[in-house]
This record gives structure tokens, C-alpha cells and sequence, in this order.
């Protein structure tokens, strides 16, 4: 496919690209039990080791291998951004492409909503969320879904009402063509490109907000590794285990550095305009 | 009708649908209120002296019915009683506000002044070395979570300079300016970092485009200089955007600023949200959740008069 | 005397390669107080040659990689402008060489007032500040015909129309009184009547000034009227260049005659067609439309004291018949558009009836639409962008729709392999003839090409015209043709409908309306438009304001009156 070629012959394009495909590899791995050890046994006598041939990334309070952790956690970060990414992006795009396309009071009646959800910052629709279900995987995903999806409504709506006054819908109407078709084939279709570039960099800012939701406690639970509570774990441990920072604090940086470059590439490639100006 | 008054009208409207947000997301909590409110402490209670607290807190009467009154109450700055402080709510929160508006504006102000001129430096050096540099560095900015930022900064501080900042207490700006300022500024940087970095980014992105708008061809054929174009011409049209940014990115510096706080261990409105959820002090948790979506609408509708200001094809446009 | 401007050899390249320039070696001398034109279509380099004589080019990417131009200074002196530095530039840009643009929507800073604009000029070029400024910039717009000067330099530029605009960036180049204007396509973007005053009050500033001018066109029509020197370009090459009637006269190369005969030139009604004259009353009509009426509310809101419409169409009548094409011509909101649209439904009818004979199709009317880049889904291959109004018509994608595909691909001229091919793969012109192909796929009776030819370039234009033609002698076809451009309605119009503000002033065989216009409107539209014969001949300044749309709630217009004017000419009463 072309736009395979295309990322890996732009420059940060396939660092992101290699980076993303590492993490999958890593959280594969993890799922699969290919850790170094046992990410959740405590090695009593090996307790806060700097990093050594046994233990790449060194250990915790508990003896835990931090790299065997992060790996498990990059899973569960996946996981989650993944799938609140998803339910967000299509909720998003259906309430965004509806409320575009009938206008008029729909419109009104759904993009107010949206700006309602809108008007409490990330992080704190998601601890209200939390606050009435209580922490754990599945509200994470869905606070985290509920965040982003009056953005993906934004995001399409603003396409799908300059897409809907082009001329080629407007041949469409001449046609007699079904409300389907032209919703699938004028819309839909010319939305793939915008979508794809705001999925990935959603990504991004899912795996930020979900590292800060586990950071505060209000995410994954422990003892099952994550990468926002061994940060907030590794708090009080930093002068004497500075590994127990550094590790997931990369991790975590990496990760989202992956989806960032991948996503500003996708965008180079597939923005009209970015061609326009380096052609 | 006017932009502004679109703008206007819709604002009470929004309020509304946020406080029925608030109100009914905390009465879905599983669970009767008083026990929710209570903890086990609920189980002590006689079934008299819980008929006695529903009525004392209204809650005996049919939802839409509480509804209403919590609204007529909060029309009136009445946002209820906290169980954990056993004072009023708002009381509370205003207590605990100056420090969080603070530290916001703090970091919006690191980040808007890093952020236009980097951004404005880089798109007028596009593709050369200054421009790559501050955009590996933009792009380093907006990867990094706040609290590996702060985690970082207390971590080098303390390690290298031997400089633990003061943390748990804090200095009223005006009790002790200097004081205030040393407490806040590694926050308010450690808030201000990813901000920083996407603002950079879009006031390049946007300078890019408006360099490359007709305008400003006409400019140069009028025979203005280089560097006037660029901030006489250009960056008051790519500001626009900037502006837009800086309206949303309120609301992520309000949210960040729970995590900013704990890490810092500074008493303000994040962290009092936080520990309501904690202590489960319900009524505390919606104020603090109202309270902030509140500001965050009023900070949205003040950008949108900036933006009014700057464009002057909204602020004079008849729809 | 010695020239103003020396060109010789300009080569100028964009991006890093050198080895394909966008001008390849264009030579002339401009002397004082003359007018040199330009003339190409898009993509021969006239605009980049333009643009590098004021070195704007290099912010566009651009480079001069060969050739001198000599600017003789006012002390005597020649500035090499090609290896000039930026900082000699700034001095030269506005002081002694001014530009205007094409696009006068776009080519104002919009968060400025027109008055502050026009006042930097003034005070780069003449040091002028505070009041002076004010007060040069408003004998400034006095001198550029703006009435109001002195509130309209309050003005944003989205507060003016399209000629206003471009008159404020006259005063604005003028500004610092330089020996040299480059007109870039002044009038491209503008209606013909504003482009008649327009030229006019060019041609008039350059004779009291004195300047000199660099005009560059794709119109040779207009070239008649302005220039003393012409220099005709083509893929970056100069293919012919010399005195204005050595070139219209006599010219030598190919492309030149072919700009000069090939493309559409308005003849005054000469060249109107005489194939199929329309026998009165006996052919039934495929659309016959009375009354059409469209309103768009306005100012509907709870603020908003006087709720009124914009009166777009209001009470147009006209009968298309078999084989026949009305050109419904107008200048910019007078309504011709908005009539094409009500007759596909696009746009609701507020009163009036179309009635449309059932033909041997599901649809018997189908559309062209202006712009080949926008009326084609460019996430749709050729096959899939054919197929649509038979699947809308519920027939299936099988071997029978194919071959007609290919069948209508063949008569557009496209090659018949291109089934797979995306809109992006196409020029301009052949995506044009696709979106042809596409609306007889169906095999309708009556075609509405709404300014189906306006966005290409002029000798596209000429190719696609015969095309319409040949396919309407074909297949029967009955055509209303909407156009501002009246060269073209002329080539291909056997009658025509004169539309001003929302209403038919005059309706008639075009031979007849075109040659002897009788409602002032036609005449007035009919007298600003550029041809060859009109050489060196002055447009008069006609500011007539276009009358407003917008009207009361309630407002009914005063019954038409019609005069008859010859066989099938009417003419509306004043």
C-alpha cells in the first residue's frame, strides 16, 4: 500500500512507526508470559536493586522486576487507550457526521450536549467518573472514552458540514442518490484521512491521561502493574532508587512519542494542504 | 444573529446541562445517599435518625424536586455542607481557588511566552537547524506526562542543588510576593511544560500558513520590512488560533493542576477534588467538579471575546 | 530614450532543481510611461516572471538562476534587480515598483482597516505619520473613486465588495508613486462591469502619473485595450512579443493565432450560432418555468427587528425546447445560478412552477457543475464516479453499464482505459469532459451547465465548448448554459436570457440580444466587455451600484411590463 511507503520514507514518520510496533511487540510478549520474571512475584531478598544482568531496569520495595512490570503495563496502557479510543471515535463520529449532515436542530441539540461534556477539563470529567463508579479498568476506559468522544464530534463535524455543501454531494442530489450512499461514499470516505490522523494522536493523549489517572490511584488497581502507579510508587523512592523513575518515566514518554510522530506524519501525508506546500 | 450574542445566549444553557451532569452522575452513585455520605458510620444509625438526615438533607423528596432545589441553591452560592470540613461547600472551595487560578494563569502565562516566539522563530526559520531544534523540542514538550515533568524537577532539585521545594503549605501572593512566587514557579512550569510545546506548535503551524497568505505578499510588494511583516502583518492573524488553543488548554491546566498539586503537595482546588473523592464527601466532589467546569466556561467565554477582538471579520460579521 | 526595465534571459527555477525552470530565458525592455502585457494561460510563467521583478518570487520558493534586469533608478543609475539585496529590495518594493494581485478577496490583511493599510504605504514611501497619513490615504481613495473616503477608511476589507477592494489595493500600490505597476490578473476574479472600470481608472492613473505598467493576462481580449507592447508566453517561453497591432494583426507563431482565432472572443452577436433556428410556439418545450421565485430568509432571530429575504430569483419565466441552448448570462448575484439550482431542486422554490417534459430517462435533467476539482468525489475511481446515477436510479453495476461508460467516454474525448483511474489523475479539462460523461449517463434530455467552462483555461475552454456542441447534435440535447463570460455564451447560445438582480430584463435570439441589446442593463454589460476590435479604446467609468436583495417581509415587486423587440425578443420596461 502506498501510505506504508509513504510513513516509512518520512523521517519521524517511522520512528514513531518502530516505536509503536516495539511497544506491541513488548505488550505481546507481556500477555503471553515472555517477561524476564514473574512481574508479580516479590523477590524479597533482591529488594530496590539498581539495574544488573538479572534485573535489566532494576527492582522496587518489594523486589518486583521493573522491566517484567513495565511490560505487563505497557499491555494494560494499550488496552486501554485502545478501546477508549475506539468507543470514543465511533460515538464521535456518528454524533459529529448525524449532527452535520441533518443541521438545524439535531445539530443544536447534539453539539450542545457535546459542549457540556466539554466544559469539564479531561481529567476531571474522568474523576467524576470515577467518583461514581469507583476505580478499576473498565472506568478508565470509560471516562477516558466519554472525554474524547464530543472531540472526535468536533473533529467530524467540521469536515462533514464543508464536505456536505461541495458540489459533488450536491450531483449526488441531483442523482436522486440514497441518503446511505452519499453518507458513506461522499462523507464517510473523504473522512478516513482526517480520522485516521486524529485516532492516532487520541492515542497519544489517552495513554497520557490514563498514565495520570493510575499516577493519582484512580486507575489500574494494584498489585497489577501500571504505568502511571509505579511513577507515583517509585515518589518517595527517588533518592535511593532513581531506576524506579527513570524506567517507566521513559516508558511512559516513548510511548506517547511513538503515536505523536506516527500521527504529525499521518497528517504530512495525508493533508492536502502540507502537500500543497512541500510540493 | 451576532457571534457574541450566539456566544452569550448559549452560555446559561450549557451551565444548565453541566449542573444536571453534576447532579445526576452523583445521585447514580450505587447505593442510598445517607450511606454513601457516611460510610460505614451509616450503619450505626437508627432508622429515626436516618428518615431525620434524609429530610435534613432533602433527599426524601422525589429527584426532579431535589433538582430543583440544589439549583435554586446554587443560584443563591449555596452549594451545601461538607461532611469532611463541616463547613459550607463554597467556603471551602474558595479557600482553596486563589492558589489553583494562580498557579493556572502562572503557567499559561511560561507558556504563551515561550511558546509564540519559539513558534514564530521557528516557522520564520522554517527547515533550517532552529527550526528542527524547537520542533524535536515542541514535540519532546507534548510527550511528556506533567508528572514525570515534576517528578523530574523535584528530582534534580533535591539531588542536585540540595533544594527541596517548600511543599503542604502555601503563601498568599499578596501576604509575601516573593515567597508565593517560590512556591508556585516549579508548578506552574512542571503544569506550563506540555502547554508550552503545543502552543509552540500551533503558532508555527499558523505562521507557516498566514506567511504563505496573499496579504502578505501584498505587504512585501508594498515594500515592508522583513521583521514587520512578520509581527505587524502575520501575528496578529496567526494568533488567532493561539487563542483558540489557549481556551481549551485552560481546562487541561485546571485538570493538570490536581496532579501538579499532589505532586507538590499544594493545597489547592485539584487536590481538594481529589481528596473529596477519597473521603467520599459527595457534595464536595460535585461543588469542586461544578466550580471548575464553571471557570473553565467563563475563562472559553472570555477567549471567544479575544478572538472577537482579534478577528474582526466575527466581531462585525452578521451570523 | 533609455528603457525603464532591461529583461534579458530571465530563467527562474523553483525548489532545489535548477535543470527545469518556470521561465526559460523571457527578454523585453520596458520604457518609461509604457504598457507591456503578458498573456498566457496558467502555468506558462507570467505571473512567476511578474513576480520576479520585484524579487517576491523568492519568497515563494523560487529562484533566478540566470539572466540580469536593469531598473533605471530615478538618479540615472541601474539596479541590477537579480542579484539585488533583500535589504535594496525593501526600498525598491512600493517606492518604485507597486503591484496588484489577482485575488482582491484575499490580498488584504483582514484584521487591519483599509485605512491602516493604506497609511503604511504612505508612511514607508513618504514618511508621512498621524493625520498626514490619514489625510493622503483619503485623497487616496478619493483619487481610486471610493465614495465616502474618509468612513470607508474605516472599512475592514470583508466590509467591501470584490471591486472595492481591489481599488483600495490600487490606491494602496500607488501609494508611493511608483515609476512601475505590475498588474497580476487585476480582474480575473471580478464581473465584467467592474473589470470595465477597473481598466478604466488603470488606464486613466497610468496617463496622469506617467508610470509604466506590466499587465499580465490570460485575456489577449483585454490586452487590446491597454497595451503598447505585448509578449505572449507559453510554457515559460516568450513565443512571441512585439507592438500591440504587430502581434493582433500579423502574428507569426502558432499559439499566438491560436489564442488570437481558437478562443472564444466576444463579435458583438457575429458569431452567434444559426444551426437550428427555433420554430415558435410549435415545439413542445422540455422545461418550461414560470414564475420561479426564490427567497432566502434573512435576519430571522430573536434579536433581529426587521425580519426581511434576500429576493435571489423573483418571477423568472422561460421555455427550453429540444435541442436548443438559453444562456441564462448575469453578472454575480443577479440570480442565474440560483435559477439552475431551483430547476435540479437544489434550491427550494418560494412560488412559481418548472414543469419538465418526461423524457427517455429517470432523470431527464441533469447538471455541470463550475468547479471540475469539487464536483468529483476524489475518493471515487472514474468507474465508481460513472456508476452513481445509475445506482441512484437503482440499476445495477454490470457489463451493459460498462459499455455505456465506455461508449461516453469515447464521445468525451477520455480515454475508454480509465475506469480505474482517480479524479486527481486528470487536468482540469478532462476531469470537465468526465463530469459530462457523467450527467449523460442516464441519457437525460436537458443538461444545465452551470458556468461548466468558467474554471478552465481559455484554450481548454475553446475544446470543451465544441465538445458541448458536437454532443448536443448528437443525443438531441437541450441546454441552459449559465455563464458571466458573454465570448462564450456567444460561441455556443441560440437564445439568450439577460438576468440583474433576481429578475429576466431581456430574452431573445442571441444573434438579435447580443448585437442590438435594447434594456440599458445589456447595453451596459454588453459595452464592458473587452474585445479585439476595441483597441486602445477607453471603458468609461460607470459606477452604477448594483441595487440590494434584501427586502422587507411582505415586499412584492411592481408587475413586469414586456415590449417586443423583433421575433422572440422581449424586453423589459424600465
Amino acid at each position: 500500500m502506498r501510505i506504508i511507503r509513504d510513513i516509512a520514507s518520512h523521517p519521524t514518520g517511522r520512528v514513531g512507526a518502530a516505536i509503536i510496533l516495539l511497544y506491541l511487540v513488548l505488550a505481546l510478549c507481556g500477555a503471553l508470559g515472555l517477561t524476564p520474571h514473574d512481574p508479580l512475584q516479590q523477590f524479597r531478598i533482591d529488594r530496590l536493586q539498581p539495574p544488573s544482568a538479572t534485573y535489566w531496569m532494576g527492582t522496587d520495595l518489594f523486589g518486583r522486576d521493573t522491566a517484567s512490570r513495565l511490560m505487563i503495563g505497557i499491555g494494560h496502557s494499550f488496552i486501554i487507550a485502545f478501546a477508549s479510543v475506539g468507543l470514543a471515535t465511533l460515538f464521535g463520529t456518528l454524533i459529529g457526521l448525524l449532527a452535520g449532515w441533518w443541521g438545524g436542530l439535531a445539530d443544536g441539540l447534539f453539539m450542545r450536549a457535546m459542549d457540556v461534556l466539554l466544559a469539564f477539563p479531561a481529567i476531571l470529567l474522568a474523576l467524576l467518573i470515577i467518583a461514581v463508579t469507583g476505580p478499576g479498568t473498565f472506568t478508565s476506559i470509560a471516562a477516558i472514552a466519554i472525554v474524547y468522544t464530543p472531540i472526535f464530534a468536533r473533529v467530524v463535524r467540521g469536515p462533514t458540514l464543508s464536505l456536505k455543501r461541495r458540489d459533488f454531494v450536491d450531483a449526488a442530489r441531483t442523482f436522486g442518490s440514497s441518503q446511505r450512499y452519499v453518507l458513506s461514499r461522499h462523507l464517510l470516505l473523504n473522512l478516513v484521512a482526517p480520522l485516521t490522523v486524529q485516532v492516532t494522536l487520541a492515542l497519544a493523549w489517552a495513554l497520557l491521561t490514563e498514565a495520570g489517572l493510575s499516577f493519582l490511584g484512580l486507575g489500574t488497581q494494584p498489585p497489577a502493574p501500571s504505568l502511571g502507579l509505579m511513577m507515583s510508587e517509585a515518589r518517595n523512592l527517588m533518592q535511593q532508587a532513581p531506576w524506579l523513575l527513570v524506567f517507566p518515566g521513559l516508558t511512559i514518554m516513548l510511548g506517547i512519542l511513538g503515536f505523536n510522530l506516527f500521527g504529525d506524519a499521518l497528517r504530512d501525508i495525508l493533508d492536502p494542504r502540507t502537500q500543497r506546500r512541500t510540493a | 444573529m451576532n457571534y457574541l450574542a450566539r456566544r452569550l445566549l448559549t452560555f446559561p444553557l450549557i451551565l444548565l446541562g453541566v449542573s444536571l451532569l453534576v447532579f445526576f452522575s452523583i445521585r447514580m452513585i450505587p447505593g442510598d445517599a445517607i450511606t454513601a455520605m457516611l460510610g460505614t458510620e451509616a450503619g450505626l444509625l437508627t432508622p429515626v435518625q436516618r428518615q431525620a438526615l434524609a429530610a435534613y438533607f432533602g433527599i426524601d423528596q422525589p429527584v426532579v424536586v431535589q433538582y430543583g432545589r440544589w439549583l435554586a441553591g446554587l443560584l443563591q452560592g449555596d452549594l451545601g455542607i461538607s461532611v469532611t470540613y463541616g463547613k459550607p461547600v463554597l467556603t471551602v472551595i474558595l479557600e482553596r481557588f486563589p492558589l489553583t487560578l494562580e498557579l493556572a494563569l502562572l503557567a499559561m502565562v511560561i507558556a504563551l511566552g515561550i511558546g509564540v516566539p519559539a513558534g514564530v522563530l521557528a516557522a520564520t526559520n522554517n527547515e533550517r537547524s532552529t527550526d528542527v531544534v524547537v520542533r524535536i523540542l515542541a514535540m519532546l514538550g507534548q510527550s511528556t506526562p506533567g508528572f514525570v515533568v515534576g517528578l523530574v524537577i523535584i528530582y534534580v532539585l533535591s539531588v542536585y542543588f540540595g533544594f527541596v521545594p517548600a511543599m503542604g503549605s502555601f503563601t498568599p501572593l499578596w501576604a509575601d510576593p516573593l515567597a508565593n512566587l517560590g512556591q508556585l514557579i516549579f508548578p506552574a512550569v512542571t503544569l506550563g511544560f506540555a502547554f508550552a510545546a503545543s502552543v509552540t506548535r500551533i503558532s508555527r503551524s499558523a505562521m507557516l500558513d498566514v506567511l504563505s497568505d496573499d496579504y502578505i505578499r501584498t505587504a512585501r510588494a508594498k515594500g515592508v520590512s522583513g521583521s514587520s511583516v512578520v509581527w505587524h502583518h502575520a501575528l496578529p492573524n496567526a494568533l488567532i488560533p493561539v487563542v483558540t488553543l489557549s481556551g481549551v488548554e485552560f481546562g487541561y491546566l485546571l485538570g493538570g493542576a490536581v496532579i501538579v498539586e499532589q505532586i507538590f503537595a499544594l493545597p489547592g482546588l485539584g487536590r481538594l477534588t481529589l481528596d473529596a473523592i477519597g473521603q467520599r464527601d459527595y457534595a464536595l466532589v460535585q461543588g469542586c467538579v461544578l466550580f471548575i467546569a464553571l471557570n473553565f466556561l467563563i475563562v472559553n467565554l472570555l477567549v471567544d471575546l479575544a478572538y472577537a477582538a482579534l478577528d474582526p471579520r466575527i466581531r462585525l460579521s452578521a451570523r | 530614450m533609455n528603457p525603464l526595465l532591461s529583461v534579458r534571459d530571465l530563467t527562474v527555477a523553483f525548489g532545489k532543481d535548477a535543470s527545469q525552470p518556470v521561465v526559460k530565458g523571457v527578454s523585453f525592455d520596458l520604457k518609461p510611461g509604457e504598457t507591456l502585457a503578458i498573456v498566457g494561460e496558467s502555468g506558462s510563467g507570467k505571473s512567476v516572471t511578474a513576480l520576479s521583478i520585484n524579487r517576491l518570487v523568492d519568497f515563494g520558493g523560487g529562484r533566478i538562476v540566470g539572466g540580469s534586469m536593469g531598473l533605471t533608478r530615478p538618479d540615472g543609475a541601474v539596479l541590477e534587480l537579480s542579484q539585488a539585496e533583500e535589504k535594496t529590495l525593501v526600498g525598491i518594493r512600493g517606492r518604485e515598483i507597486g503591484m496588484i494581485f489577482q485575488e482582491p478577496m484575499t490580498s488584504l490583511n483582514p484584521v487591519h482597516t483599509v485605512g491602516a493599510q493604506i497609511e503604511e504605504a504612505f508612511r514607508l514611501h513618504r514618511g508621512l505619520e498621524g493625520q498626514a497619513a490619514r489625510q493622503a490615504a483619503r485623497e487616496a481613495l478619493d483619487r481610486v473613486r471610493i465614495a465616502d473616503a474618509g468612513q470607508r477608511l474605516r472599512y475592514y476589507p470583508h466590509q467591501l465588495s470584490g471591486g472595492m477592494r481591489q481599488r483600495v489595493m490600487i490606491a494602496m500600490a500607488l501609494a508611493g508613486n511608483p515609476r512601475l505597476l505590475i498588474a497580476d490578473e487585476p480582474t480575473t476574479a471580478l464581473d465584467v462591469t467592474v473589470q470595465a472600470q477597473i481598466m478604466a481608472l488603470l488606464a486613466e492613473l497610468k496617463a496622469e502619473m506617467g508610470m509604466a505598467m506590466i499587465f499580465i493576462t490570460h485575456d489577449i481580449g483585454l490586452v487590446a485595450g491597454i497595451a503598447d507592447d505585448v509578449l505572449v508566453m507559453q510554457n515559460g517561453v516568450a513565443v512571441e512579443q512585439g507592438r500591440l497591432d504587430a502581434v493582433l494583426d500579423a502574428p507569426q507563431h502558432d499559439y499566438t493565432r491560436h489564442l488570437l482565432n481558437a478562443v472564444p472572443h466576444f463579435d458583438g452577436g457575429r458569431a452567434a450560432r444559426d444551426d437550428g433556428t427555433r420554430t415558435e410556439g410549435r415545439a413542445k418545450p422540455m422545461v418550461a418555468v414560470r414564475d420561479l421565485m426564490v427567497r432566502f430568509p434573512v435576519g430571522r432571530g430573536l434579536f433581529s427587528r426587521n425580519p426581511g429575504a434576500v429576493h435571489a430569483v423573483e418571477g423568472v419565466d422561460f421555455d427550453l425546447v429540444q435541442g436548443e441552448t438559453l444562456a441564462i448570462v448575469g453578472e454575480s448575484g443577479s440570480g442565474k445560478s440560483t435559477t439552475a439550482r431551483a430547476i435540479l431542486g437544489l434550491v427550494e422554490a418560494t412560488r412559481g412552477t418548472i414543469d419538465a417534459a418526461s423524457g427517455h430517462g429517470d432523470r431527464p435533467i441533469q447538471m455541470v457543475f463550475q468547479d471540475p476539482f469539487a464536483s468529483l468525489n476524489p475518493r471515487l475511481d472514474v468507474e465508481n464516479l460513472l456508476a452513481e446515477p445509475a445506482i441512484a436510479a437503482g440499476r445495477r453495476v454490470d457489463a451493459a453499464l460498462r459499455e455505456r461508460m465506455t461508449f461516453l467516454l469515447e464521445k468525451v474525448g477520455l480515454p475508454t482505459d480509465c475506469l480505474a483511474r482517480y479524479p486527481h489523475q486528470f487536468s482540469g479539462g478532462q476531469r470537465q469532459r468526465l463530469c459530462i460523461a457523467r450527467a449523460l449517463m442516464l441519457n437525460p434530455d436537458v443538461v444545465v451547465l452551470d458556468e461548466a467552462v468558467s474554471a478552465l483555461d481559455v484554450s481548454v475552454q475553446a475544446r470543451v465548448l465544441d465538445l458541448l456542441i458536437d454532443l448536443q447534435r448528437e443525443f438531441g440535447l437541450a441546454y441552459l448554459f449559465i455563464s458571466h463570460d458573454m465570448a462564450v455564451v456567444e460561441r455556443i447560445a441560440h437564445r439568450v436570457a439577460v438576468m440583474y438582480a433576481g429578475q429576466i430584463v431581456e430574452i431573445g435570439d442571441a444573434g438579435a440580444v447580443l448585437s442590438r441589446p435594447q434594456h440599458s442593463y445589456t447595453r451596459r454589460l454588453i459595452a464592458a466587455v473587452p474585445g479585439m476590435d476595441r483597441r486602445r479604446q477607453r471603458y468609461d467609468v460607470d459606477t452604477t451600484p448594483v441595487p440590494s436583495l434584501v427586502r422587507p417581509r411582505g415586499y412584492e415587486p411592481p408587475r413586469a411590463d414586456w415590449v417586443d423587440a423583433g421575433p422572440g425578443h422581449r424586453v423589459r420596461v424600465e
